[in-house]
């Protein structure tokens, strides 16, 4: 398949099951929302060694949030519910108690109910308060600047981690530039996040190492300084590959964001020094969920 | 199916047990079988066609015509369903409410929604002392759900509350949240001698300064955030509260009741 000049390998991308959660923070101003979403958000990017993976979904108007401030909803995902529970209520305590004028909700409001704001009234050292409304309990714990006001639990879900598209160039700055116009597309989609610095990952990885402790290393076969020593996936023409990594909540959502992402690329082409678009396909080693590239882009 | 309504033919010398006449133990009942109910009035037993006209079908949509102040406990225990009362209730409106909806026209007596555990009563008129309080004796009050009074209030509404909203369009007598464990009371009107008198946890919501006792500290002025979240649940309600001019987060926060646990709180409207 060749969109624009690219081609489309005929490969999958490889996913795996993971359990997601979603807050909402919201605070004086959209500035102070997103300097603390970032915070929940920061070194989160695989887990391989941060325990999950974070981002910021999408920023939210004041008619979007539960109590009529600018927002942003976050979207963490971990490999078990009870890692996520954890890393959801050490980055909230961290991060939003912390963050000036900071509040934070529920995002899901289904599935098994996990602390969000339950064991942080805690800090409150007993000055804290409970308040009911219309069903969900919130926590009103006095801080310096006021009060953090918490809801006490939100959702976890079933999800889907790892979805994943790797953009052959024939440059570093037009692999990025075309990463950067997927990006932009992609965070257009809901219930997606794509979790690595600025949505983009330049250091790919294989399942295993020579290096028997590590369970994941540099996948060399899109290396492209590697492509005269080493089984190669490079043509010669192809000097630098990047890779955008997609955690979603469904496998639509992921295929969705995948389409989009996929065809923002291919927008810009052959003439812009895209060649081709391929996968992390492990070859069924990492999970169940396979994304079939040509399949999405139909 | 129109709904199943009991027009009273006649006012009683004494008073009236309206307990069984709930949506729940009328379900499944033929309109005959619920004629020969027997209601409590006095030392005496009436059927339930003596004293009502009994017109419809649906159980769990009840309308009670001609209501007087002498038919006690409307609505006990009600769980689920809807009873419409045209005219005044007794006493004990909403005794136990388990959940489902209740309305009054006029006004309702004694000990409106005593220990009401959730649902929704809505008294468009005034109500008695003793609103959402705990029975003489008894440690718990409301536990849940909205009470919704579109006049004014006696003395001791939300006596021992634990939980849920109640919200007062006109004014409340003395001893407002007297021993309050927890939930909310709103009054846009004015507030007797002795608000909050003893309580321990909760929050009155005044529109107007109230009277307060020494032992309430002021906390000073504050935006609270929780105060929109907890206006925008009142939108669905046919109320002033639902209004979003009647809407505000900026209060002077006062702490007490101190001689007792002073974990509760009087914000009033800035």
């Amino acid at each position: 398949m060749i969109i624009n000049g690219v081609t489309i390998d005929a490969t999958f991308a490889e996913a795996f099951p993971m359990k997601a959660t979603r807050a909402i923070i919201t605070a004086q101003n959209e500035k102070w929302a997103l300097i603390s979403g970032q915070a929940m958000t920061g070194f989160a990017t695989s887990v391989i060694a941060c325990g999950c993976e974070g981002s910021i979904e999408r920023i939210l108007e004041p008619s979007e949030t539960p109590d009529g401030r600018p927002g942003v909803s976050i979207m963490i995902f971990a490999m078990g519910g009870k890692g996520l529970a954890k890393q959801l209520e050490t980055r909230a305590g961290q991060c939003v108690l912390t963050s000036p004028t900071a509040a934070l909700f529920a995002g899901i409001d289904g599935g098994i109910r996990i602390p969000l704001g339950k064991n942080l009234r805690y800090f409150g050292d007993g000055f804290q308060v409970s308040k009911q409304i219309s069903g969900k309990r919130y926590w009103r714990i006095p801080v310096m600047d006021g009060e953090f006001l918490a809801e006490a639990t939100t959702g976890q879900v079933d999800a889907i981690g790892g979805g994943n598209f790797l953009v052959l160039a024939e440059s570093q700055p037009q692999a990025l530039a075309a990463c950067e116009a997927a990006i932009e597309e992609m965070r257009k989609i809901p219930n997606v996040i794509m979790p690595f610095p600025g949505g983009v990952v330049r250091s790919g990885s294989k399942v295993g190492s020579k290096y028997k402790t590590l369970g994941a290393s540099t996948n060399d076969a899109f290396c492209p300084t590697l492509k005269g020593m080493t089984k190669t996936e490079l043509s010669p023409e192809i000097e630098s590959v990047m890779e955008i990594v997609i955690d979603g909540l469904t496998k639509e959502d992921i295929a969705m964001a995948m389409r989009v992402g996929i065809q923002a690329v291919c927008d810009l082409g052959a003439q812009n020094g895209i060649k081709r678009i391929s996968a992390g396909n492990y070859g069924g080693k990492l999970g169940p969920f396979h994304f079939h590239l040509q399949e999405i882009m139909a | 199916m129109s709904a199943l309504t009991f027009t009273l033919k006649h006012r009683t010398d004494q008073r009236v047990d309206m307990s069984p006449l709930v949506c729940h133990l009328l379900k499944d009942l033929a309109l005959a079988d619920i004629g020969a109910l027997t209601l409590q009035s006095g030392k005496r037993k009436l059927r339930v066609d003596e004293l009502f006209a009994i017109n419809g079908s649906d159980t769990q949509n009840i309308i009670i015509k001609n209501s007087v102040d002498n038919l006690d406990f409307i609505g006990k225990e009600l769980d689920g369903g809807c009873i419409s009362v045209v005219g005044d209730a007794g006493a004990y409106l909403g005794f136990g409410m388990k959940t489902g909806e209740l309305k009054v026209s006029g006004n309702a007596g004694l000990y409106a929604a005593c220990e009401m555990k959730k649902g929704y009563l809505e008294i468009a008129g005034n109500a008695g002392d003793f609103l959402g309080a705990a029975l003489p004796g008894n440690k718990m009050g409301m536990k849940g759900g909205t009470i919704l009074v579109k006049g004014n209030v006696g003395q001791r509404a939300g006596d021992h509350m634990r939980r849920g909203n109640i919200l007062i369009e006109g004014n409340a007598g003395d001893y407002c949240g007297s021993r309050m464990t927890a939930g909310t009371i709103a009054v846009m009107g004015q507030t007797g001698r002795y608000l909050g008198y003893a309580m321990r946890r909760g929050t009155l919501l005044l529109w107007n300064q109230p009277q307060l006792s020494a032992s309430f500290n002021d906390c000073g002025a504050h935006t609270l955030a929780f105060l929109p979240i907890l206006f925008a649940s009142f939108k669905p309600l046919n109320s002033r509260f639902s209004d979003a001019t009647s809407a505000f987060n900026r209060v002077q926060r006062y702490a007490g009741d101190m001689s007792e646990m002073g974990r509760g709180e009087v914000l009033v409207k800035l």
